[in-house]
């Protein structure tokens, strides 16, 4: 038996609901963190591992701020991990590159960077679109026909297996509880009083944070929350690995700290459904082969699938419950881009018992039908 | 699934581990041509250069990871002998391309 009351409960021990765990407990509030186990979809063991910027928020300025927030907060979160727990995160933030193989796809990104920087206010985005011939000199290797680049300086690329390991190391380091097989049986709410039922433990709490990812859908609506999030499924190629070549991640393509180079990704509809398939594997290597040519020399040694945790619109879910106060959810699809600033400045936010006013815009009340004025 | 233990049959192919010849069975697999080089490690690994040897020898390892006539990270517990076969040794990861090489993509 380990102890049954707390300063706050997390459910979700992936990525998105560690990273808030260790920053509540790094903040010295008492913290449980249930996690499911290994039977868990658990998007983080599948994640292509960007710390992406620049394809984040068109239309959701928040987002976009959000994400940059997050991607300054990396080197502060990365540098604090690998001091407290001896394990390295991999984060290399060299700036990154959109790859346009034609002159369709070039003109498309143009006018997408473009307005990404109108909806950034004064924030800011720095940006540049860069032809073949130029971006051929920037990436060696980059092939013949790609018609150009969009380049910001913001992005770079993580281990998200590392990240979690040193997530979960740093929690249980700086006291935290972290049990996993403790899959949520029950819940009782109250403002401020929660009883969470797992792994035939009963476990009390003023503050309970949602973090299960696609099981946030059945268990939001207990807490008085909405998470209506829907699997979509991504596939990704892993090659041999390689001596060091690739200068800066590209949004499908990037080599790891050990040489692997990763391909992704592909964006599927198809539910609950972890299978893989020849026609997106045949779509990703065909991408990445007219992206760089020498890819087509390596030999691929994985393959897998994974279940991204996708709301209507493609944005993250920040909500605090307003019939049962001290209840949270946190979703989203970008659990290693976004972890800097979840256990820097939502853990803070949650541990203050108050989404900042600026949060607003993430609540998933955006989804509730409005009366036409 | 399964196939029957063959004979044990005599050596009779000639391949060439690191440079050097040795006479293997037919139907052995470069790994087992490696461990009766007598090597001391068929390959380092490209993070801490640690030297490795065949161990699983069923193609889950990657141990035994070696080049194969030119080609470089071949599992050589999965590969077959034939005659003239050259295994060397695979020292750290794998070149992929080099400034100025003409690529045929």
């Amino acid at each position: 038996m380990i102890r049954s009351s707390f300063d706050a409960i997390v459910i979700g021990g992936g990525l998105v609901g560690a990273a808030i765990a260790y920053g509540l407990q790094r903040q010295g509030l008492a913290t449980l963190l249930l996690d499911e186990g290994d039977i868990a979809f658990r998007a983080s063991r599948g994640n292509f591992g960007l710390v992406w910027v620049q394809s984040k928020g068109l239309g959701a300025p928040h987002y976009q701020r959000w994400t940059r927030g997050s991607a300054e907060e990396w080197p502060k979160l990365a540098a604090e991990l690998q001091q407290r727990t001896g394990i390295g995160t991999g984060l290399q933030q060299p700036g990154g590159v959109h790859i346009c193989l034609d002159e369709e796809e070039f003109a498309q990104r143009d006018a997408y960077m473009a307005q990404l920087r109108r909806e950034a206010g004064n924030l800011g985005l720095e940006y540049r679109m860069i032809r073949g011939a130029e971006a051929r000199d920037m990436l060696p290797g980059l092939g013949p026909g790609v018609a150009g680049v969009s380049w910001t300086p913001y992005d770079g690329h993580a281990s998200p297996l590392y990240l979690l390991r040193a997530l979960h190391t740093g929690f249980t380091g700086a006291g935290g509880t972290y049990r996993p097989d403790a899959r949520v049986d029950g819940a009782a709410c109250a403002p401020h009083d929660f009883r969470i039922d797992a792994a035939g433990q009963s476990f009390r709490s003023p503050r309970v944070v949602l973090a299960a990812g696609l099981g946030n859908a059945d268990l939001a609506p207990q807490f008085g929350l909405h998470a209506p999030v829907r699997p979509q499924r991504g596939q990704i190629l892993v090659t041999e690995r390689a001596r060091n070549l690739m200068l800066m991640p590209t949004t499908t393509i990037r080599q790891t700290e050990e040489g692997s180079l990763m391909l992704g990704d592909s964006k599927e509809e198809v539910g609950f459904d972890l299978g893989q398939t020849p026609e997106a594997m045949k779509m990703i290597a065909n991408r990445a082969v007219r992206a760089f040519p020498w890819v087509a020399d390596l030999n691929i040694v994985r393959a897998w699938s994974a279940l991204r945790v996708m709301a209507p619109d493609g944005l993250p879910i920040y909500d605090q419950s307003l019939r049962y106060p001290g209840a949270f959810t946190a979703n989203c699809h970008s659990g290693v881009t976004l972890a800097g600033i979840h256990a820097n400045r939502l853990a803070p936010m949650i541990a203050a018992g108050q989404l900042e006013p600026d949060m607003a815009p993430f609540s998933a009340e955006r989804f509730d039908v409005r009366s036409a004025a | 699934m399964f196939a029957q233990r063959p004979d044990i049959r005599p050596a009779t192919v000639d391949v060439f581990v690191a440079g050097q010849p040795v006479r293997v069975p037919e139907g052995a697999t470069a790994a087992a041509a490696v461990l009766l080089a007598g090597l001391p490690a068929i390959r380092e690994t490209p993070v801490t250069g640690s030297p490795r040897l065949p161990y699983c020898m069923m193609g889950v390892c990657f141990d035994c990871l070696a080049e194969i006539d030119g080609i470089a990270n071949r599992q050589s517990c999965t590969v077959a002998v034939r005659p003239g076969m050259r295994i060397e040794p695979q020292r750290g990861a794998r070149p992929a391309w080099r400034e100025g090489a003409v690529h045929e993509g």
